[in-house]
Order: structure tokens, then sequence, then C-alpha cells
């Protein structure tokens, strides 16, 4: 029984079905998957369970996606968040 | 798509928590046509946490051993089997109609979102709360977290947050997180807990009518003593330091009146600290019906309810930590008296109502033994954040204070953006309200939202509620 993965920026995470992404990433040693609009801090998971939006990234090209909600799926491709998320939109 | 006679219910209850969970099933069994929503993945709340049903994935067997009470949680879950379920289904707000409520709803089953609304006659909100945070230098490092989120990865993904974890805040609830995090095998460097270990002697008389809660607190502490995890009382961690995510934490100890000793501070290597100073209730809908609210022992806002857990208006209960914090078992207990008299009973056992008084005591002891301990504003320097969503520092507070003169809430949102950003000021608004020298949950503008979670456009568009409250 092989492991189910995603990708994020680029390396494979492995899962367990029903955790999160954020769970995931914790389990694999990530600790943080945005940079913060003004300061360009790094941040993850804060409060868990989907009160702080701390913990945003991008999901298969959708930002502001909260990992600490988001169940991860084989095959998701997941990324770091930068600023708000919209690339060369960023206000 | 069901027609609108078939989505209308007797009793809808928000929150498949404890209270929730109590409530419906009590509706249900007095005859009721009832609907329960949660916007999480299975029924059981912050308390009953339970994993994402799945194949050959993280088990709820599994986070068995991190329950107590599981017995209770098999019987409302059975309970529900004539119940309306419908789980990973956000209730964004709330409106008036003439036979009752019309409660908007994003469908979130499956990733995606679709607008869907439910009709009732009666309503019961049970939304629980969230952890109650307290900033200080460093406190927006990764690796620092919730105490709940903590717990909350722990049951509800079964993974441990980090190898050296440091437990810290203050309230009962801190020593569950340590046993289930140093069972599951993380390396628990020590509690550190604000409160006297005194405090619980000027409150005897509370403690004596709960000996069950006393027992489960003894289970915990009996379960750090096998494992060796200090418990420091009348400490506090000051500041959190690392360059890219926390490597090491400050505490100090607290005098008698609740300041920091000059001269205690020690630095501890750490992976992960977790920290909490109680819960927050979440009000978003209660709220938005415009339920009256007081505050209660602990500073927080809490929605106002009568003896048989009905709010000032007609038609809408209140169960579980919404009308005051107090664990599971006081929302257990009040969800079974909420369903009971919204699904038309006469009258509610006697038993429930002198458990709910017993229990009820209790959570004021707790309040009362374990206050946020002034002083922590004093610990903030300039650059220290507050609002950690829209990056406003201590900082730009103080100089909108001191420059503008403006010390309310809804002048800190417009001058420094604190509060504004996506989490509402669930997370910043007990803090800001205390550095403005308010009384922290009456800072106007700052527990109130339009609503209960941001929204995508499309689906806002899509759903198009004909009254907003
Ligand atoms: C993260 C966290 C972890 C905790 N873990 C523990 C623990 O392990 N042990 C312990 O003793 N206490 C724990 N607590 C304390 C907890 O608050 C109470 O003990 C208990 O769970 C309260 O029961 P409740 O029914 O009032 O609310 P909750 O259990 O919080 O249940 C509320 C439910 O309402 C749902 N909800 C809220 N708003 C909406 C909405 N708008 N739309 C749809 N659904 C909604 C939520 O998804 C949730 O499932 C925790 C608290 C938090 C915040
Ligand atoms: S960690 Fe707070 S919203 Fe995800």
């Amino acid at each position: 029984m092989s492991q189910p993965h995603f990708s994020f920026d680029g390396s494979q995470i492995p899962f367990r079905p029903g955790q999160s992404v954020g769970a995931a990433l914790t389990a694999a040693g990530v600790r943080s998957w945005r940079s913060t609009r003004r300061a360009g801090r790094p941040r993850g998971l804060f409060c868990g369970i989907g009160v702080c939006f701390d913990c945003l990234l991008v999901v298969d090209g959708r930002p502001n996606e909260r990992a600490c909600l988001r169940l991860a799926e084989p095959g998701m491709e997941v990324s770091t968040q930068e600023g708000t998320g919209h690339g060369d939109l960023e206000v | 798509m069901t027609s609108k006679s078939e989505r209308m219910f007797d009793v809808l209850v928000v929150g498949a928590g404890p209270a929730g969970l109590a409530a419906a099933t009590s509706a249900t069994r007095a005859g009721a046509r009832t609907a329960i929503v949660d916007a999480g993945v299975a029924p059981g709340g912050q308390y009953w946490r339970h994993p994402a049903p799945s194949e050959d994935g993280v088990s709820a067997a599994e986070v068995a051993h991190l329950h107590h009470g599981l017995a209770t949680y098999h019987r409302l879950v059975a309970g529900l089997r004539a119940v309306a379920q419908f789980s990973e289904h956000h209730v964004w707000t709330v409106t008036r109609d003439t036979d009752g409520f019309v409660v908007h709803v994003i469908d979130r089953t499956g990733g995606g979102e679709r607008a869907v609304e439910l009709r009732s006659r009666r309503l019961i909100l049970a939304p629980g709360a969230y952890d109650r945070q307290i900033p200080f230098p460093g406190w927006d490092l990764p690796g620092v977290m919730t105490a709940g989120g903590v717990q909350a990865l722990l049951k509800g993904h079964g993974v441990v947050a980090g190898p050296r974890v440091l437990v810290a805040g203050t309230g009962p609830f801190l020593l569950p997180v340590a046993a289930g995090l140093s069972e599951s095998g993380a390396n628990v460097l020590g509690v550190h807990e604000a409160a006297s270990p005194l405090a619980w002697l000027s409150e005897l008389g509370a403690v004596i009518r709960n000996v069950n809660k006393l027992g489960e607190g003894a289970s915990y502490a009996r379960m750090l003593a096998r494992h060796r995890i200090p418990v420091h009382t009348r400490s506090v961690v000051v500041s959190a330091h690392g360059t890219d995510a926390v490597e090491r934490v400050t505490t100090m100890r607290l005098d008698r009146k609740g300041r920091v000793v000059s001269g205690s501070e020690r630095t501890i290597a750490v992976d992960v600290l977790a920290v909490g100073w109680g819960f927050t209730p979440q009000l978003e809908l209660p709220l938005a019906l415009g339920c009256a609210t007081r505050v209660d022992v602990d500073g927080s806002l809490v929605c106002e309810v009568d003896d048989e857990q009905r709010s000032s208006v007609e038609g809408v209960f209140v169960a579980g930590e919404a009308c005051g914090v107090g664990g599971a078992a006081l929302a257990t207990v009040e969800g079974e008296i909420a369903g009971t008299v919204a699904a038309g009973a006469s009258s509610v056992a006697p038993r429930l109502r002198r458990s709910r008084a017993a229990l009820r005591r209790f959570a004021q002891a707790m309040h009362r033994s374990h206050p946020v301990p002034a002083g922590w504003v004093d610990r903030l320097s300039d650059n220290t954040t507050v609002c950690r969503c829209e990056e406003v520092s201590f900082g730009a507070l103080r100089s909108m204070q001191q420059d503008l003169d403006a010390h309310d809430g809804r002048s800190a949102k417009m001058l420094t953006r604190a509060g504004m950003g996506y989490c509402q000021a669930r997370t910043c608004g007990y803090a800001v309200g205390c550095i403005l020298g308010q009384e922290a949950s009456r800072t106007s503008g700052f527990a109130e939202r339009p609503v209960s979670s941001p929204l995508t456009l499309g689906a806002l568009a899509a759903s198009s509620p004909t009254e907003r409250a």
C-alpha cells in the first residue's frame, strides 16, 4: 500500500487520508508556507481551526486556502503564498 | 434541489460540538423535525474532534485514547438517526422570515462552495469558542501555536506539532494538551501555568460540588507525573525567539500580584510553544440576530440566556461556550435543556437544572482562579505585532493614542487597520481592547462581523439573501 502524496513547492509531501494540508506539512517538518504582505515574514499554523487565517497557501493555483482546513488530496499542487497570493496583481 | 417545504425544520442547530449534539438529540427525541449544521468534517466540535472519515486514513480508534467521555459522544451521535445532518456546511449568516429563520449556508463538501438556504421555526446556536490570545514579542513566529490548535492537530489529524513542546498560558485545558502530546510521543518540556497553585483554595465550594471534573484533572496530573513533565505555576512565557521559526522561549516567574519577578528569566530551546489564555466565544451569529449579550467573569462577551437557554430574540436559543465558557460537560447540559425546550416540551428535568447550576459555579471559580495576569501590555515593545493579519504593531496603536488622541475600537480599525484583516479581529480583538484601555469585549466594532467567514464573491452572488440581518 503506497502512501499518497501532494507536491509542495516542488517537493513531494506524504499524507494520510483525512489529514489537512497543514497537518501533513507539519508532520513532514515544514513550519511555514506564507510570507506576509508587508514585512514578508513567514507564517504557518497558528489557531489550527480556521479562525486566524495565518496558514493561507495556494492550492492548485487558488490562493488564500486555509491549510488547517483543506484536506490533502493525492496529486494536489500546493505552494507557498507570497503576499496576497495574486502574483503581479498584488496591490 | 429539494423543495422549500422539505427544507423547513422545527429546530435547526448550528454547531455539532457537545452543546449542539446534545441539543439536536434532545429536540429529535421530543418529536421535533430537527437539523444540525456544522462547518467541520465530523461531528464532535472541539472537545470531541474527530478525523475526517476516510479509507485507510487516520482513524477514530487511533485517537480514542486522547478523548474523555466517548461513551456520551457515541450515545449522542447515535441519537441523530432521525436528524438531518449537514457537515462541512458553514453558516455565514441568519435572517428572519415570516415563519421563522432562513439559515444561509455555504456547502463546502467536496472542496467547492455552493450556497444553500435552510429554513427553521426555531434556532439553537451552539457555535463554541476559540483560544483567547495575548500578544508577546515573537508570538508571530511559526511554531508558536494556540494550545487548542496543537490539540486539534493531534485529535483531528494524528499529528504531533513538533518534537519539543512547551505548554503555557492559563487554565485547566493546558493539562490535557500536555498529557495528550506526551502520550503521543512529544517531548513536553513543561507546563507554565500563570495562576497560583493556591487560587483554587478559595473556591472550595464550587470544587466540592464537581468532584467528577476534579477527577478528570487529577487523571491528567497523574499522567504528567508519570511522564515527568514539570508543571511550573506562576510562570509565564514573556517572549519567543528565532529567525524563521521559534527556537527558544523566555519564561519568568510571577509574584503574588501577577507581576514578573525581575531576574527570574529562563531561556528554553523549543520547537513548538502551545499557548492559550482561556477561550473567546464565537458570537457572530447571535450578534447578527440581535441577541442581548453580557460580559462574563473572564472578561469575554457572552450571550445572555434565561433559565431555559432562550436568548433575548424570540425563537433563538443559545447553548455551550457562546453563553459562557465552561467546558464540555456544561455545554452538554445546556444543549440538552435548549433542545428539549425548543422542541416544545413543557418542562425541563430538575436534574438538568441542578447539574447546570453546579457546573456554572465551577466555571466561574475556574475563571476567577485563572485570570489573564495584568502587566502583559508593559512587556510589548513598539515593534511587537498585535494584529497578525494586517501586521499592526504595538507602536502603531500607541502612536494613534498619543498623537491622535483616539482610543476606541473603530478608530483603531480606521487609523491603523488593526482588526481589519481576514480574521476580522478574532485573534487580536481581546488584546486591542485591553491596549486601548477599554473593557476588552465591549470594544465597539470588534465582536460584530457582517459575515461569520470570508466568502468568495461567487458564492455570495449565488445566494443573495432577500433580507440581510
Ligand atoms: C481548538 C480547540 C480545542 C479544544 N480542545 C479541547 C479539549 O481537548 N478538551 C477540552 O476539555 N476542551 C477543549 N476545548 C474547549 C472547548 O471549547 C469546550 O470544552 C467544548 O468543546 C465546548 O463545546 P461547545 O459545544 O460549546 O462548542 P464546540 O465544541 O466549539 O463546537 C462548536 C461547533 O460549532 C461549529 N460552528 C461554529 N460556527 C459555525 C458556523 N458559523 N457554521 C457552521 N458551524 C459552526 C464548529 O465547527 C464546532 O464544531 C477546545 C477548544 C478549542 C478552541
Ligand atoms: S491556522 Fe488559523 S486559520 Fe488555519
